[in-house]
């Protein structure tokens, strides 16, 4: 009996030692998960999710402060992989955040812009040139499309466009599966 | 309007299929020739229960019924059935066992293209398992009374008429010989007192195997199937069965009595090759092929079982996504790279 | 396995010798229906332009060029109409004399049936060749002579249009064993290489001793498939009576796509340049035929690219090939042909790897090498897709060694990470693996699907990587801004409060009260901050230019100026 509970109880320490060893031998010096999470964010720094950018975003759902379906610019596909990675499930997007809109850059109407640089401070990728009283524009390739520069506009000239497909970034669609009715498939 | 290519090879699933049926008419006629004409008869009954099984789940699954019941799929697989089930097994057995095969081991995983085992196999493993009985009462060779055999089919079965007609299959007499209390029996003593030896395998069923090993040649020949797993299938039975009958040739059978018996003929050219369950890189294709043969062998001499070509293929089976993984060829420019493919 | 080629090699004398050159082999490929006998009858027709000429400005891999003509403009025959963007592009010249009527988007003979910025040519049918200028580019530097042939417009004319003069530096060893020249043309219906080498053979040889020159490469060699015994034979004798020595005409095995580069290299020399390699770090560089012709125009003539062969063939009267100006419609051409009444479709390229165009006048561009007219009979759509059976026919014929139907699978449920690692990319959309399907599946169509969503990924991501590293360095600013800020702002008070002090000291016997003092110091210290500040920004990058970046200034100002002037038409009418 005592016999019996020693075996077991050396069994136990060897074990947890063999454990503790490989613990401390093998550790994983991991990714950090807000890397990890902010990888995901679409990087548009919009604000949307109710942070200030993605990457307090990323630190929020890391800590289980946030959800992970308040990133619209991220859409579905954005929620599909943060639910992958952090193996929960995938939900629609939450509605209080807004919806899913296609890529779009913004425009200002040069001949209204009045140069008062209010959407040079609120743009959060630095994307818009110009100085105090001179006419401003968006390099629109590195624009995200976050609309914050919108609302601070006194004078209401910059409006978001869509991204329009052209031949360089066409996409080639799913192939569509073409099953002829029964009735005429036997010909 | 479809992108390119914009011609197609006049080839279908269809014609792949047409043309394993024909490959499988040389060892047919020679069954008939040898064993009867009941074989037909259980060659129609799969096809008919296949096909109204296929139906049946094709119209339940929303699919085009016509495209999907003139692929031809559902008969390769009724008449796998037909040719691996004693011919004079009863009509609710083959049935039965195609019934199961189309619904359960292939539209329940997917339907075409979608089955990880081999229907055909399936339905054999299921129906030796619930009536091994009835899976061992084979037609004795130039046992020709078609009435009785119908009899045997569709009838009500007496002890007396089916012994009158069935005859131990050679592996059968061989196992039962060689494990039968009665010590010192050997091979060739078993096979000498056997009526169920040929000249070189298992008599009538020598000739069908040499059927299918003609089929099988023609469908190599018409790239319907490849080399490597017939081969491969036959060089492990056949070095397998080699050794051990040179080293101990009283206690294991040589290897021309394997590859003529059973379903090693059929096995190696329609069953194991068949390809949406199998292996299907070249590399893969040996290995899974030379398993399966290894796994026959072994069954055949050490298992409970007579034939072991239907455990053997599904164990495989299992198996094939590992050996596929395992053996991707490499691609062209990294052929000399190491850790290139996945 | 290896097989073994016979090649003819010029003796010394002009004696053809006939030697064994060693061939290798390439995996799978298939042996289609060719069908390329209706068009080789006729010699090379010549059309010139009658009707306006659509030139689109994006007519090769890299950069779209910038157009430098603008509407009203009278332009030459060979006159640069857009200039390359940068040196990973290509110039496009006027193939005809006449007027530019207009700059403007035109639909782009591509599947997607979008439309790019196109320069609008009326033809006056004089067809007037700018003075045209031999280069010498011996007494060039290869830098010059690659710029040189980058305004020339020189592009491969195999159909990848990829832009020549980068594949033309001899690569790190700075020297080549071996320059392919392809000949082999390996898709059905496609001839335009062919009478090209039957026709303007020498000029071919001689397009192919510059090249192998420039490349400093120990041998050429022309492989041309067996099936064009004709243009073999034409280019031997013109090989034989240049003289030119090092140059070889190899006769490869006719089976598609021998003529994809990868696998001529392979079946010529026996090497495998890996996707994503460059082939010149194999010692080895390929070019097309009508490439080689074009270069030798371009150099010995100083002719740009302005025209090419391109075969019309399927559902027409009489198969042709034409000498076409890029930019005329391949409506047009194909009438020329006696199209049939049930032709619906034209198809830019072969029928294995052509595309469909989304309309009938589309332009022809510098890839046109086929405009196949199609119809429901000669092209019948595909039978019903049926499932994946695992046959493996698809990987017996792949020339690239892959296994297509797992690249399907992970294509098809979007596992574009595992299709990646399978090498999807090395799959060049040869069209083999659909070709021999017996479910019919449009396997090519699921790898574009599949390599295009992973581009546009890749782009997402790159965008989004750019996206945050703007994001944080601003933060960054502003927090330094701030910093910056609250020790100037400390500075300034202190430094503000001692002058105080010190002014109070010093104003004890002057009349100035003390807070007079103290404010004129402060007023003092700000005008001396204002003025420092003033002296310290002045820009740094105009002051001491040497006389060359003046130049350049002054003529980006021109060139500014330019854009200006030519953007104006262009310019939406002010509402």
């Amino acid at each position: 009996m005592i016999a019996a509970i020693l075996v077991m109880a050396l069994g136990a320490v060897i074990l947890g030692a063999a454990l503790g060893f490989a613990a401390v031998k093998f550790r994983v010096e991991g990714d950090p998960l807000v890397e990890k999470i902010d990888a995901i964010l679409p990087q548009t720094q919009c604000g949307q999710c109710s942070y200030p950018g993605c990457k307090p975003y990323a630190q929020a759902i890391a800590k289980g402060e946030a959800d992970i379906n308040q990133c619209p610019p991220g859409g579905e596909e954005g929620i599909r992989k943060l639910a992958d990675l952090l193996g929960r499930e995938v939900k629609e997007l939450s509605a209080e955040h807004g919806i899913e809109k296609p890529k779009s850059v913004a425009f200002i109407d040069e001949q209204v812009c009045i140069g008062c640089t209010l959407c040079i401070q609120a743009c959060p990728v630095d994307a818009i040139v110009g100085a105090a009283k001179q006419m401003h524009t968006i390099v629109a390739d590195q624009c995200t499309g976050c609309e914050l520069c919108v609302p601070p506009c006194p004078v209401n000239c910059i409006s978001m466009e869509p991204l329009a497909e052209d031949v360089e970034s066409w996409k080639w669609k799913y192939p569509v599966f073409t099953l002829t009715p029964a009735s005429k498939a036997s010909a | 309007m479809n992108n390119s290519p914009f011609f197609l090879k006049p080839t279908s699933v269809q014609s792949v299929m047409l043309r394993v049926m024909a490959a499988l008419i040389p060892g047919i006629a020679a069954y008939v020739w040898f064993f009867g004409a009941a074989i037909l008869v259980q060659l129609a009954l799969a096809s008919v229960a296949a096909l109204a099984a296929e139906a049946l789940m094709l119209s339940l699954r929303g699919k085009p019924l016509t495209l999907f019941l003139t692929d031809g799929s559902a008969l390769v697989t009724a008449w796998l059935i037909a040719l691996t089930f004693p011919s004079i097994a009863p009509w609710w057995l083959t049935v039965f066992a195609t019934v199961a095969a189309i619904v359960i081991a292939k539209h329940l995983y997917g339907g075409l293209g979608q089955n990880p085992f081999n229907p055909a196999m399936v339905a054999f493993a299921l129906m030796i398992v619930a009536y091994p009985q009835l899976m061992s009462q084979w037609p004795a060779a130039g046992n020709h009374e078609f009435a009785a055999q119908l009899q045997a089919i569709f009838g009500t079965r007496t002890i007396d008429a089916i012994d009158a007609m069935t005859m131990a299959t050679p592996l059968d007499a061989l196992r039962t010989a060689l494990h039968s209390a009665e010590a010192k029996t050997t091979v060739a003593g078993a096979l000498q007192s056997s009526t169920a030896s040929g000249q070189f395998g298992g008599k009538g069923w020598e000739w069908v195997g040499v059927g299918y090993l003609l089929g099988g040649l023609w469908l190599i020949q018409q790239r319907i199937i490849t080399w490597h797993m017939p081969a491969a299938f036959i060089a492990a039975l056949f070095v397998l069965a080699g050794l051990f009958s040179l080293v101990d040739s009283t206690q294991f059978a040589g290897p021309m009595f394997h590859l003529f018996t059973g379903g090693a003929m059929l096995g190696a050219f329609f069953i194991v090759t068949d390809p949406v369950s199998g292996a299907t890189t070249p590399r893969g294709k040996l290995i899974f092929a030379a398993g399966v043969g290894l796994l026959t062998w072994v069954i055949r001499t050490f298992g409970a079982y007579p034939d072991g070509i239907a455990f053997a293929v599904l164990l495989m089976n299992i198996t094939a996504p590992l050996i596929d993984l395992a053996t991707q060829p490499p691609v062209f420019g990294h052929k000399n790279d190491k850790g290139q493919t996945p | 396995m290896e097989v073994s080629g016979i090649h003819a090699h010029p003796g010394q004398q002009g004696i053809c010798m006939k030697t064994l050159r060693r061939l290798f082999d390439f995996h799978g490929g298939i042996k289609p229906d060719y069908r390329k006998e209706s068009s080789t009858g006729d010699p090379i027709t010549v059309v010139s332009a009658s009707t306006s000429l659509v030139i689109p400005l994006h007519q090769s891999i890299g950069g779209p060029p910038r157009p430098i003509v603008c509407a009203g403009d009278r332009v030459l025959k060979g006159q640069r109409i857009g200039d390359a963007d940068g040196n990973v592009s290509s110039a496009v010249h006027a193939s005809t004399s006449g007027t530019v009527t207009a700059v403007e988007m035109r639909l782009m003979p591509h599947t997607s049936g979008l439309s790019a910025l196109c320069v609008i040519i009326e033809p006056d049918g004089r067809d007037e060749w700018m003075p045209l200028q031999p280069f010498d580019f011996r007494a060039a530097t290869p830098t010059q002579t690659r710029d040189y042939l980058r305004d020339a417009g020189v592009v491969g004319l195999g159909g990848a249009v990829f832009p020549s003069h980068l594949k033309l530096s001899p690569g790190k060893q700075g020297k080549l064993d071996t320059l392919v020249i392809n000949g082999a043309e390996c898709e059905p219906f496609i001839t335009c290489d062919d009478v090209l080498m039957r026709e303007r053979a020498e000029g071919i040889i001689k397009g192919t001793a510059l090249m192998r020159e420039m490349l400093a490469a120990a041998t050429a060699l022309i492989g041309i498939e067996d099936n064009k015994p004709e243009a073999i034979a034409a280019m031997n004798q013109a090989l034989q009576q240049s003289g030119i020595a090092h140059i070889e005409v190899v006769v490869v095995p006719t089976r598609y796509p021998a003529g994809g580069a990868k696998q001529l290299i392979r079946v010529l020399t026996g090497i495998e340049v890996p996707h994503g390699k460059r082939s010149t770090d194999y010692g080895v560089q390929c070019f097309n035929v009508g490439t080689a012709y074009a270069i030798h125009e371009a150099i010995d003539l100083g002719k740009p690219l302005i025209s090419r062969i391109v075969t019309v063939a399927g559902n027409v009267g009489q198969a042709r090939n034409f000498e076409v100006p890029f930019g005329m419609s391949m409506q047009n051409l194909a009438d020329r042909c006696n199209p049939r009444p049930d032709t619906d479709r034209l198809i830019m390229g072969g029928p294995m790897m052509g595309v469909l165009m989304p309309a009938a006048d589309v332009p022809v561009v510098k890839a046109t090498n086929c405009v196949l007219v199609g119809s429901p009979k000669l092209f019948p759509p595909p039978p019903p897709e049926m499932p994946c059976i695992r046959c493996g026919e698809c990987a017996k014929v792949c020339p690239a060694d892959l296994q297509p139907f797992e690249l399907y699978w992970f294509s098809r449920a979007k596992i574009f990470g595992k299709a990646q690692e399978y090498n999807l990319f090395d799959c060049i959309e040869c069209g083999c693996c659909a070709y021999v399907c017996p479910s019919h599946i449009p396997l090519v169509d699921y790898y574009r699907f599949a390599k295009s969503e992973i581009w546009a990924r890749e782009k997402e991501k790159t965008s989004a990587d750019e996206a945050r590293e703007r994001y944080e360095f601003r933060l960054l600013r502003e927090e330094r801004e701030k910093q910056e800020k609250a020790a100037k702002l400390a500075a300034k008070t202190a430094a503000g409060r001692e002058k105080a002090a010190a002014a109070i000291a010093d104003a004890e016997k002057p009349a100035e009260t003390p807070e007079q003092a103290a404010k004129k110091a402060l007023i003092s210290a700000a005008l001396e901050r204002a003025r420092a500040e003033k002296a310290s920004v002045v820009p740094e990058n105009t002051g001491n230019l040497t006389s060359a970046q003046q130049a350049e200034i002054s003529a980006i100002e021109a060139r500014r100026a330019e854009i200006r002037e030519m953007a104006k038409p262009h310019l939406p009418p002010d509402d």
